[in-house]
């Protein structure tokens, strides 16, 4: 049985297999139940150092990643854009290898440009997890999804799983289908014509524009923020006009199944891509992803650092 | 002084040559191409089977950075690189800082080319003053002081209104315009070409018709105007098939290819490095189709030129992130065995016709001489040398910039020599040439 990650970085959900999958969502159970305790607190990563290196603004992933930290007993700290140096000019490599010449365990690397993780893996020693880069990946994301869906559904193998909003400059989207479909479930994507990438159908997706097929018979909407300042790209007209035609509403709800359940990565704009009905309703499992995003990054934070071979520190 | 190139494979097709030839330079002249020349005091040069003599190689389309970006590259830098490269000369592009819009900045350029005294240098002047797009740059100077074609290269000419007044304008010159195609708001803050690879990347992306759709002006604007029209760099296969159009219907068009667009693919963005910044270049690389057309179009005829756009950027500049790295790479040492390898040896196209498109077709469009070893022609000469290995290494380029995504690449057939003005500039010793 697998017990390790085969890679030292968590670059994105492309670099793992289906069973590594699994094994994150597996070992997340066991860092959920350590949340539940009274002392919420292993000495998995004591001595460890760990860097939150965030270029973009971020509450909820910042917040979940330095509490799974805290959580394993990692030394960390934040480096927020605000107070380093890169408003002095320097790059992005040379902020890094300050960083690293400190020798930190890992770096969590939230970025706006694509592969900025890769680049950093190319010149740190630290193993880098990427907490999202640019339109590319946001793994663990998906991987906090996945493990919500699975706790909820038992499963991720047949579900339709319909995911609804910009899918074009989405790295929730690339990392999610890419997961998804590694797994087997049934992956719908619904946006606007506008607002959806070359290529996708080829990712083993049913890409449509008709958000009632989308969700028809769906197991699990997933929803994506449409951010408001697409409208100057001319992606689509106005919220209104959005809202109309692809906000999850309770009647479009009303097609899935039942027991459909309803996701979001946050932040959510009420009444442009969800309803305050729906993201509030029953069937919302939002603030479920959140919990479930801190087990999920002690998981990965722990595999990373070694997983099991590494467990007989004490 | 006389030189005599003995009994190497001669390939000249404007004079319908290729064959075993001695070729006599007297002085900066070729004097005469025949079959046992007599030395007649002459130094004589033995060229060994496997080499082959031909009219100087041309790069119409280098980026040489000075005046104002001599970290990057200098002329001499530049110019030595051709050298190495096989080109006897090139010519380069106004984007300059500043830019190359009056006779001053050219005559600097000619001055630095003067004392580099390797490569002749062919400056092209901008289109619009600033190259902002507002206002035509004052041409007749340019012409005059040397500048051989106008261009606003690293941006289209930014209206169909300017457009159409410098075609009209330029054809009292007998100048070209060169046009970088690519419509701007489709373009937007693209980095690589719209297409899967780019979409699971999550790099914003640049459609193959926005190169298309300002060639297409063009071509029609040439079409009307009478002007001459030269497509720069072309990468899309909607972009060949405009141009394939205008000259079926007998537009004043021309058209050139860079090696890696007719050699490489966007999926080099994904691996073997992702993220890569020297697989970043504009116009980016495409897709198979658009690669395959590019092919097509050298096979048939359609494209005129292989230009590099040596585009040389200093590794600082380039190790950044993927969508903050400046476009471009450096092509001038690399154009040769890419030709060679990808297109001469697979049989795709003659070696004529490799010498069409790398002499005879940039000395045609610019009205520079060359292109040809009649005598009288300067003598202006390179040494192939057709079945050397070659292994590119970055670290050994000539140019002032490394940033090339051939490295570690191996190709068969080399440069052996480069002679301007019937001086040897450049000799690789790798080559058998004493």
């Amino acid at each position: 049985m697998l017990t390790a990650l085969k890679h030292k970085h968590l670059l994105g959900i492309a670099d793992l297999s289906p069973e590594e999958i699994v094994l994150v969502l597996d070992t997340a159970e066991a860092m959920k139940e350590v949340g539940q305790r009274t002392i919420k607190k292993v000495p998995t990563l004591r001595g460890r150092t760990v860097i939150n290196l965030f270029f973009e603004p971020s509450t909820r992933t910042r917040t979940s990643f330095e509490i799974a930290e805290k959580r394993l007993s990692a030394d960390t700290l934040n480096v927020a854009i605000a107070s380093s140096s890169v408003v002095k000019g320097e790059t992005l490599v040379d902020t890094a290898m300050n960083l690293e010449a400190m020798a930190p365990s890992m770096i969590v690397l939230r970025h706006a440009s694509s592969g900025a993780g890769h680049l950093l893996s190319r010149i740190c020693k630290a193993a880098i997890v990427n907490a999202g880069d640019g339109m590319h990946e946001h793994p663990t994301q998906a991987l906090l999804d996945a493990f919500t869906i699975r706790e909820r559904k038992g499963r991720l193998a047949g579900l339709k799983i319909a995911i609804v909003g910009d899918l074009l400059h989405s790295r929730v989207l690339r990392s999610n289908v890419l997961l998804l479909t590694k797994l087997g479930a049934d992956v719908w994507v619904c946006a606007p014509a506008t607002l959806i990438p070359p290529g996708l159908r080829e990712m083993g997706v049913t890409v449509t524009t008709r958000v009632d097929d989308a969700v028809e018979g769906a197991d699990v909407i997933m929803m994506l923020r449409i951010q408001l300042e697409r409208m100057q790209g001319a992606y689509f007209p106005s919220q209104r006009e959005y809202f109309r035609t692809f906000g999850m509403t309770e009647a479009r709800v009303a097609r899935a199944k039942t027991d459909c359940i309803i996701m979001h990565p946050g932040p959510i704009n009420r009444g442009v891509e969800i309803a305050s009905e729906v993201a509030d309703g029953e069937q919302s499992v939002i603030l479920d992803q959140v919990a479930n995003g801190v087990a999920v990054r002690m998981a990965v934070l722990y595999l990373l650092a070694g997983g099991a071979d590494h467990e007989t520190v004490t | 002084m006389k030189r005599l190139l003995k009994g190497g494979r001669v390939v000249d097709p404007v004079n319908g040559r290729d064959g075993i030839f001695d070729l006599l330079i007297d002085g900066d002249r070729i004097a005469e191409v025949g079959t046992n020349l007599k030395a007649d005091g002459a130094e004589v040069i033995n060229i060994p089977a496997g080499l082959v003599v031909c009219p100087g190689l041309i790069d119409m389309h280098v980026h040489l950075r000075e005046p104002g970006q001599e970290h990057k590259e200098t002329v001499a830098t530049g110019v030595a690189s051709a050298v190495a490269g096989g080109f006897t000369a090139v010519a380069c592009m106004p984007n300059t800082r500043p830019v190359n819009d009056n006779a001053g900045v050219t005559k600097l350029i000619l001055q630095k080319a003067a004392e580099a005294n390797l490569a002749r240098v062919y400056p092209i002047g901008a289109v619009s003053r600033g190259q902002k797009g507002e206002e035509l740059a004052d041409i007749a100077e340019l012409k005059e002081a040397g500048c051989v074609a106008v261009t606003d290269d690293g941006l289209p000419v930014a209206t169909a209104r300017l457009a159409r007044r410098a075609l009209e304008y330029t054809s009292m010159f007998n100048m070209p315009v060169i046009e970088h195609c690519e419509d701007q708001t489709l373009k937007g803050d693209g980095v690589a070409h719209e297409g899967p690879v780019a979409a699971s990347l999550g790099l914003r992306g640049i459609p193959g018709v926005a190169e298309a759709i300002t060639a297409g002006r063009d071509i029609l604007l040439a079409e009307m105007t009478g002007g001459h029209i030269h497509i720069a760099h072309m990468s899309a296969w909607t972009t060949i098939e405009a141009v394939r159009q205008g000259k079926s219907r007998g537009v004043k068009v021309t058209c050139e290819v860079c090696p890696h667009h007719f050699t490489l693919t966007d999926d080099l963005l994904a691996a073997p490095v992702a993220y890569d910044t020297n697989t970043k270049m504009n116009p980016p690389l495409r897709e198979a189709r658009d690669r395959d057309a590019m092919i097509a179009g050298l096979v048939d005829g359609t494209v005129d030129v292989i230009s590099t756009d040596h585009a040389p950027h200093h590794y600082d500049e380039k190790n950044v992130e993927f969508d903050r790295a400046p476009f471009g790479i450096v092509g001038l040492e690399t154009a040769v065995p890419i030709t060679l390898d990808k297109l001469v040896h697979t049989g795709l196209i003659t070696l004529s016709r490799m010498v069409e498109l790398m002499s005879v077709n940039p000395a045609r469009i610019l009205n520079v001489p060359g292109g040809s070893l009649s005598p009288g022609a300067p003598a202006d000469v390179t040494i192939l040398a057709l079945d050397l290995p070659v292994t590119v290494d970055k670290t050994k380029l000539v140019s002032k910039s490394k940033n090339t995504p051939f490295h570690g690449w191996s190709f068969r057939g080399g440069v052996a020599a480069t002679i301007v003005g019937g001086r040897t500039v450049y000799t690789n010793p790798a080559a058998g040439l004493k």
